[in-house]
């Protein structure tokens, strides 16, 4: 039996902002989070791509001198993230029985910047001199676990790790832990910090990044026909979800219903899209039978979208496939032209984005679309913000990764 | 012999990197367990900081009896000869 579940506090830290209203913002006016890298190692290594997405907030500005030598960045920004969701939901004050609260935050790659520093630090200056907190520094659950431990979780942290489609997953995870029974609150999301030159000169030759470096801003271009590759970009996005009645139960307001997901695998290739998207049309499905919602209760999809010639297209397809002529009332929101691929935080960050959407009743906009590619003939949103319409509808956040795997959310107006 | 008070001053340095402890707190007859709070994952990185600031070596049997902080000075004094 599953029970009714509300999101009551978002967090965020993204190349748009240091925090939810920041972001939100930005991706209301259109920003370019990208910008040239400015770090000696791009020119040192003579990488292929000399620009990224990073935080618009470095987590040592917000974070204890403690803290940030004992997380690697991934679990600082994460950690950000939790914090704010956490203050958001007033849950500073809130009695919350810790053995009903868990965690379930995600992350792609984890500690690969704990990883490499200290590969180098062995060979430059010997392992005596490798941190005792490498380890745990660099696990893929070293953010769910730190988090746990900041909030006094003890019903389980999770880490979901599904490549690009993690933070999405890890709300699918969250619905899971609270459906047991057994959990009233957990605070979900996902984070990552990725922009090292291994990664980057790594996706560069996969032919998945973008070229544009005479133009950052202009780089993450979902749909437009002169698209050629993602964007790389670091962040974390927050949120505490809870059943209604442990909502209620404390007066807090709610700002959206997790109204129902699902994951499905294609079992095709390991990075390259089903072309014939159908993995993605099962998880959207299964999705929205999970939400109880029907096709046309559908107004807002934030995508996947990376900007990437082959990976846009499949899910024009799924979405076609379950929408039909529906789908011509549905405005798509690419953000990722604006925050730049956030990998196992995408999802994390795109589902605060679409439950502030739904909450206000506004789609964000996309840049960077000046020639609409044909082959998706979406209602995409661009210029300016969508106003969506007033009565109860569904948001969808969609997330598809390396493996195959497919992540969708399916949010609803309260 | 080298200066006590130089090293004390840069273990102070060390700890507070480590553990966000104001340097003043990290006196003579503090115990890093029971006075500061330092678990031993901390205490190793300190060590090893120490090891490199001071051009010595702590072998990491002698870290268990390293109990305060003037424990570690006067090791790190001697093995600086």
């Amino acid at each position: 039996m599953s029970k009714r579940l509300v999101i009551t506090g978002l967090g965020a830290t993204t190349p748009l902002g240091g925090d939810v209203k920041s972001t939100w913002d930005a991706a209301l006016a259109g920003t370019p989070g990208a910008k040239t890298l400015e770090h000696d190692w791009v020119e040192q290594y003579d990488l292929p791509v000399t620009f990224a997405a990073e935080v618009a907030v470095e987590p040592a500005e917000v974070l204890s001198r403690p803290e940030t030598r004992r997380m690697d960045r991934s679990t600082q920004l994460g950690m950000v993230a939790a914090r704010e969701a956490w203050a958001d939901a007033g849950l500073e004050d809130a009695d919350v029985d810790g053995e009903r609260l868990a965690v379930s935050f995600a992350t792609g790659i984890g500690g690969v910047w704990t990883l490499l520093n200290s590969w180098d630090t062995l060979r430059e200056k010997g392992p005596r001199r490798v941190l005792p907190m490498t380890v745990p520094m660099l696990m893929p659950n070293g953010a769910s676990g730190a988090i746990s431990l900041a909030f006094g979780a003890q019903a389980g942290a999770r880490t979901a790790v599904s490549a690009c489609a993690s933070g999405v997953e890890a709300l699918i995870m969250a619905m899971d832990l609270l459906n047991s029974g057994e959990v009233d609150v957990v605070l979900a999301g996902g984070t990552e910090a990725a922009i090292h030159p291994l990664p980057l000169a790594a996706f560069a030759n996969m032919q998945a990044l973008s070229r544009r470096n005479d133009d950052p801003g202009a780089a993450s271009r979902p749909y437009d026909i002169d698209r050629d590759g993602f964007v790389m970009g670091e962040g974390a996005g927050a949120l505490i979800i809870e059943t209604q009645e442990h909502a209620e139960a404390r007066g807090a307001t709610a700002y959206a219903e997790l109204a129902g997901g699902a994951v499905t695998s294609d079992a095709h290739h390991i990075t390259a899209p089903d072309p014939e998207g159908q993995g993605a049309t099962r998880a959207l499905r299964r999705a929205l039978a999970s939400a109880d919602a029907s096709e046309t209760d559908v107004t807002h999809v934030n995508a996947h979208a990376t900007s990437t010639p082959l990976g846009d297209v499949p899910e024009y397809v799924a979405m076609k496939a379950v929408f039909g002529q529906h789908l011509e009332s549905i405005c798509v929101s690419a953000t990722k032209s604006q925050t730049g691929h956030l990998l196992g935080a995408a999802g994390a960050v795109e589902s605060v984005l679409t439950v502030k959407a739904l909450a206000d009743r506004k789609a964000p906009v996309t840049i960077n679309l000046d020639n609409q590619d044909q082959k998706i003939p979406l209602d995409v949103v661009t210029g300016s913000p969508r106003e969506l319409r007033a009565d109860d509808q569904v948001g969808i956040c969609s997330s598809f990764g390396f493996g195959g795997h497919n992540a969708v959310a399916a949010f609803r107006t309260v | 012999m080298a200066d006590k008070n130089a090293i004390l001053a840069g273990l102070a340095e060390i700890v507070e990197e480590e553990t966000g402890l104001e340097t003043e707190e990290v006196q003579l007859d503090k115990s890093f367990t029971e006075d500061l709070d330092i678990d031993s994952i901390s205490m190793m990185t300190i060590v090893v900081n120490a090891e490199e600031k001071f051009d010595v070596k702590i072998p990491d049997e002698e870290v268990k009896n390293l109990t305060t902080v003037g424990d570690a000075v006067t090791y790190i004094a001697n093995a600086a000869g």
